[in-house]
């Protein structure tokens, strides 16, 4: 009876963890596949199309790939990708923190409106800012520069002030107290109790940051003509357009090649993702 | 004079600490006037004017909004594509991660690593990298059409040029997007009181009861707020579209963002963009509404929990 029970048991485990693996493998397999095809040589690719593992490994696509378009290789698009994403996250993340600090800590006139305020800010649909945005953008000569997608970073962003105000709330008051006994400023309290305290929600916070900010398309689609300046996301688009001479090995390669900071990224701290999405119950 | 010493001293305070409020603000206050606040207005002022950025803009009352609603087939046409795609990948996206998350509750071992292959497609969900792979997977040599062959089945269907599939490929993509909406669905099961189904037990209710009468109204909160929030978001839906589909086949994917933008910035159009840009922004502050007025339910269930 007891024994009976037990495989019972560990079919059911087995059961769970098959349907389980199963299902997960078909969620990855795109992406593996994607991997795979990169990695396939021009013969090959479009025999077997929905294999993962190809028969005569190849980098051939990587180095024609590389090359670009127009002149202008994957270096300058990875390297302006790379500069955006650092800048824009960085800018970001310290303001918003400093503002955050505003909100969670100190007793100003009006703050419960500008809090609320802030919070309608997230549910504005861009398309009705990035006109007159561009518009003003353009009179200044912006355009094709990385100053309209990087400016706007240095005044914080509403999720993330959010999110830090959320994480502050739960640092005990007394800290404060004790610290403006000490005689410390609102600065100093700011820089040298919470900002230590808050290394982990900085730390998320930047995670979201660079996903967002590598990801982004729409801003950079606008703003940014000349190829020189594209970023990765814009260049993959030119580069993969329809309507030119497509060789699908080498947009494979670079496609892949563009996922690669992100997977990385979240193979090594999905931890604190999980946690922040949990946590905020937002989008990520 | 103690007591008025003593008022004068903390309204001195309370002076400071408005300063260093504001102070503390100011950057994120200085972004919400200049490009939150002023764009809104300039894009009422805008919705009312024909302007391609070039020559000045000229008034012409409602005539932006007069064309939209009746002389502009690919207006609705557009309105209809978004609300469909909205209206079912929303839901499916949410159906699979409710589906996911019961799955993955349980003390297991491997559940993390299943949570994170799950979760995977999320996190490179909205790149161009993994629309244009999408393209090729639905491509008349891609990968489905490879797999139909394989079976047997006709293989020759070009998914992405069929004005009725060419709108599914995208909804799959957002559907296969579940990993936030499944982390937040297992946050929630972890929090429903494990003796709610143990006295459910004891009443000897089986699983598909003790589905919809504990697991499905202790969720509901949580449901109904991803599925307005997730809405909103289906509504201004952009990459996938542009990269996959360019709105086409004859506009079935032609989605609200899409032909704002081709307006906008490839017509130049900007004052017909604001205009469509205005409506979106009515929808969008409805929507949020209904969020606002019933959160006290979700958040008074939020706070009881814990």
């Amino acid at each position: 009876m007891k024994a009976q029970s037990t495989a019972h048991r560990v079919s059911r485990t087995l059961l769970f963890h098959v349907f389980t693996a199963a299902c997960g493998l078909l969620m990855v397999y795109p992406i593996l596949w994607l991997a795979g095809s990169s990695l396939k040589g021009p013969s090959e690719i479009w025999r077997k199309v929905y294999s993962l593992f190809p028969e005569h490994p190849t980098l051939e696509n990587y180095i024609n790939g590389w090359k670009g378009f127009g002149g202008v290789s994957f270096t300058v698009y990875y390297r302006n990708s790379l500069v955006y994403t650092v800048l824009a996250t960085a800018f970001t993340i310290v303001s918003s923190a400093v503002v955050a600090f505003g909100f969670a800590r100190i007793r100003f006139k009006g703050k419960n409106f500008l809090f609320a305020c802030m919070l309608v800010t997230m549910m504005i649909p861009p398309q009705i800012l990035i006109i007159p945005q561009y518009i003003v953008f353009s009179k200044l000569g912006w355009v094709n520069t990385y100053l309209p997608l990087i400016v706007p970073r240095l005044f914080g962003q509403a999720f993330f002030i959010f999110m830090f105000v959320q994480f502050m709330r739960g640092i005990p008051l007394e800290l404060d107290e004790a610290a403006q006994i000490d005689g410390c400023s609102r600065g100093r309290i700011f820089w040298s109790v919470h900002l230590p305290l808050m290394k982990p929600a900085l730390f998320t916070g930047s995670i979201f940051s660079f996903y967002w900010t590598w990801n982004d398309f729409f801003a950079p689609l606008i703003y940014l003509n000349n190829p020189k300046r594209y970023t990765l996301s814009v260049a993959l688009r030119s580069f993969s357009d329809p309507s030119g001479l497509t060789d699908w090995g080498a947009i494979f390669a670079m496609s892949f090649l563009s996922l690669i900071p992100v997977i990385v990224l979240f193979i090594a701290f999905q931890r604190f993702l999980v946690q922040g999405i949990a946590t905020t119950g937002l989008k990520g | 004079m103690k007591k008025r010493a003593t008022t004068s001293a903390s309204a001195g305070r309370q002076r400071l600490d408005n300063l260093a409020g504001y102070l503390f603000i100011s950057p994120w206050l200085f972004g919400f006037l200049a490009l939150t606040v002023i764009p809104i207005i300039a894009s009422i002022f805008l919705s009312f004017t024909n302007y391609d950025i070039l020559s000045p803009p000229r008034w012409v009352g409602l005539q932006n909004f007069k064309k939209m609603f009746f002389e502009d087939p690919r207006y609705w046409k557009s309105v209809r594509a978004t609300l469909y795609y909205a209206l079912t990948a929303v839901p499916l996206r949410l159906i699979v991660a409710l589906s996911v998350a019961m799955l993955l509750n349980t003390s297991r071992r491997g559940v993390a690593l299943y949570r994170a292959l799950f979760y995977v497609p999320s996190v490179v969900g909205d790149s161009v990298a993994v629309a244009v792979m999408w393209r090729q997977i639905f491509g008349g040599d891609g990968l489905v059409n490879a797999f139909l062959r394989l079976f047997g089945l006709p293989g020759k269907r070009l998914w992405l040029a069929d004005p009725q599939f060419a709108i599914w490929t995208l909804i799959l993509l957002a559907a296969w997007q579940f990993g936030s909406a499944m982390l937040i669905f297992l946050a929630g099961l972890k929090q429903i009181p494990y003796e709610l189904y143990e006295s459910a037990d004891i009443d000897g209710a089986g699983p598909v009861r003790k589905f919809f009468s504990i697991t499905i109204p202790q969720l509901t909160p949580i449901i109904f707020f991803n599925l307005v929030m997730q809405t909103i978001n289906g509504l201004i839906v952009f990459t996938p579209a542009l990269i996959i589909t360019n709105g086409g086949p004859l506009d079935t994917t032609n989605f609200y963002a899409l032909y704002l933008y081709k307006r906008g910035f490839e017509n130049f159009q900007m004052g017909y963009a604001s205009a469509m840009a205005w409506i979106l922004m009515l929808v969008t502050a409805l929507l949020t509404l209904v969020i606002f007025k019933t959160s006290s339910r979700w958040v008074f269930y939020e706070s009881e929990v814990k």
